[in-house]
């Protein structure tokens, strides 16, 4: 394989430096007087470079990565918008950037204050009483709204719930979260127009019923019609409705999940709030519940008594923390920061705009895909491949084709229900012509797709590194990267 | 279309009895359902299944799913064939994508998996 960029190790050279120390300036003492000897090392095996070595290195690292400051990111489900700088500008205020969370109450007032706001403006814009901003992610938020609705139950000494409803086409993490909280998951249909099929929810309400996780609109990108008739059904068995909110950015301003009468809601502030994500986070899954949850909410919740913020840590009825201190405040300063520039009327405008350009682009590619659920969709829509089946084309291939063509791929075969799926987000923020190049290479890529498959079976040829065996590399991966190339060059060893 | 000759679960793995060998694969049905098989993890030879219990795992581009053994047994074969080319699960999946042949050591458990019209019934209800 073409190595794309040695290691730091096979730069290093011995004496080579990136730093000169100034002269000591207080008397020199001896470690070994000072730590135990165990602690005492002779050798420390690091490279040895330059600053210049060091700062190319890592900055040819980045520009092998795609991101959605660099082009189109139709991810969909994941929501990857624009994350506008002011967002990172506020973050990095001192005032927040350098805060310790063992500061005391008096010190952190302000932090406390946006944190208090943030509550507000996810309930308002949820239709929900109370919210904890707590969960690290979107999972975690399902797993802390599961243990609210399993606190519900326990109150009330109802033995009887054992059981969520989860839709076929929810997300995986869904029946994840519930199995992890002790529940048994029952899975849904999904009818002929893509919403829940009401038929068998039926069938399946019964007194165990302890709840029903939804997404609306859900992972086809339709809107449950239903949800009202849903939401009675459900709590018509004192089972109470759970509300995924990784699609909330079609429905901001329009409705609230509050109102379609769910009781349990996590936002995703880094998609809907445009706060960076992928890689690994920090991303925010803060929940918000109605008035009769509220009590089960995490502890230590922040309080204001109208003069002064407060962190209370002892509080009746909590299922307590769920996450060490007050949550990912970096990310949560962002979310503050994209609310407050947008206000209502402009949220409203994003999802807005995010519905209108998903239309559009479904229209547009539904001449040459397979749409398997023809209607509008709201913020994202799911195509088929399966047209190209015949000529032995797979999603993957023309998914593997866009990176060829300098895009991200969207999401490839998921939702779960849809046979060879390409989940497609455009997002509010691409403009028509970022869209327009997106559905021509697309319908390019159809062409090719008949005419010159081999084409698409070869893809990607212009990424750093083709068709990686992804199954083999994350069930055995071989970690040591000097294997067959001899021993570690330099003075580093590993 | 399902073999006659072979014996199938609920969970869509097929079993071809042999005398006191069976081999052991999962039908058609299941292959189309995970769409393109990426990874097959088999058990080891003297590997010791109990009926209803983990056997292996199968990766596809869709999900992981994890395989039941049909019948308790030991492993006395595994289609090594699956580790370079996990996709003759998709092409071939009562013939070459098999997965292990175990030597039975409860025949009489032979009697709980269903027929192929058995199974046929019961693919024509899990689709909706």
């Amino acid at each position: 394989m073409k190595i794309l960029e040695p290691l730091l190790f096979e730069l290093s050279v011995d004496g080579r430096r990136g730093y000169t120390l100034p002269k000591l300036d207080i008397p020199e003492s001896d470690p070994a007087d000072l730590l135990p000897a165990t602690y005492i090392r002779k050798e420390l095996k690091l490279p040895s470079i330059s600053e210049i070595d060091c700062v190319r290195h890592f900055t040819r690292l980045s520009r092998l990565n795609y991101c959605v400051d660099v082009g189109f990111y139709p991810l969909g489900s994941c929501t990857m918008k624009y994350n506008p700088k002011i967002n990172e500008d506020m973050a990095r205020l001192p005032g927040f950037a350098n805060l310790h969370p063992y500061q005391s109450e008096g010190t952190v007032q302000g932090a406390l204050a946006l944190m208090h706001f943030l509550e507000h403006a996810i309930c308002e814009i949820t239709g929900m009483d109370a919210c904890t901003l707590q969960p690290a992610a979107g999972a975690h938020g399902e797993l802390t709204g599961l243990m609210i609705i399993k606190a519900y139950h326990d109150r009330k000494r109802n033995k009887t719930k054992t059981k969520i409803l989860i839709p076929d086409a929810g997300h995986g993490t869904n029946p994840a979260s519930a199995a992890l909280c002790g529940y048994q998951v029952v899975s849904l249909h999904t009818d002929a127009r893509g919403g829940v099929d009401l038929n068998d929810l039926r069938a399946h309400l019964a007194p165990d019923v302890a709840g029903l996780m939804l997404t609306n609109p859900n992972t086809l990108g339709l809107f449950d019609e239903n949800i009202e008739e849903i939401a009675r059904l459900v709590h018509s068995v004192d089972g109470l409705l759970y509300y995924d909110g990784a699609n909330l950015n079609a429905i901001m301003g329009w409705t609230r999940p509050g109102d379609m009468g769910f009781d349990v809601v996590h936002v995703n502030l880094h998609k809907t709030f445009s706060t960076p994500h992928g890689g690994g986070g920090p991303g925010s899954g803060p929940v918000g519940v109605k008035k009769h949850l509220a009590e089960f909410l995490p502890s230590p919740k922040v309080t204001f008594d109208g003069k002064k913020f407060k962190i209370v840590r002892k509080c009746k009825g909590s299922i307590g923390p769920v996450r060490s201190f007050l949550g990912s405040f970096g990310v949560l300063v962002r979310a503050w920061t994209y609310i407050v520039s947008l206000g209502g009327a402009g949220l409203k405008d994003v999802s807005s705009h995010a519905v209108l350009n998903a239309n559009y682009m479904m229209r547009r590619l539904q001449k040459r895909y397979a749409l398997p659920y023809d209607r509008h969709c709201k913020h994202e829509f799911v195509l088929s491949g399966k047209p190209f089946a015949e000529k032995g084309v797979k999603t993957l291939d023309i998914a593997k084709r866009l990176l060829d063509e300098g895009f991200h791929a969207p999401t490839i075969y998921f939702p779960l229900i849809v046979e060879e799926a390409i989940m497609i987000e455009p997002t509010e923020t691409e403009s028509k012509r970022t869209m327009d190049e997106f559905i021509e290479v697309m319908l390019r890529i159809a062409d090719e797709a008949v005419n010159t498959p081999e084409k698409l079976k070869a893809a990607p040829i212009k990424t750093p590194v083709g068709r990686l065996d992804e199954a083999t590399a994350a069930r055995k991966p071989d970690l040591n990267y000097f294997k067959g190339r001899g021993s570690p060059p330099g003075n580093a060893s590993v | 279309m399902n073999p006659t000759n072979c014996k199938y679960t609920k969970d869509h793995e097929w079993a071809r009895i042999e005398g006191k060998i069976a081999i052991i694969g999962i039908s058609e049905f299941a292959s189309k359902q995970l769409g393109d098989v990426v990874f097959v993890d088999v058990p080891q030879v003297g590997t010791e299944l109990v009926k209803g219990k983990t056997l292996g795992v199968v990766e596809s581009v869709k999900t992981v799913s994890d395989i039941f053994a049909p019948l308790s047994g030991k492993v006395i074969e595994r289609n090594a064939a699956l580790e370079g080319e996990p996709a003759k699960v998709n092409e071939d999946p009562f013939g070459s994508g098999w997965m292990i042949k175990i030597e039975l050591s409860d025949p009489g458990e032979v009697s709980d998996l269903m027929d192929v019209k058995e199974y046929e019934e019961h693919c024509a209800h899990s689709e909706h």
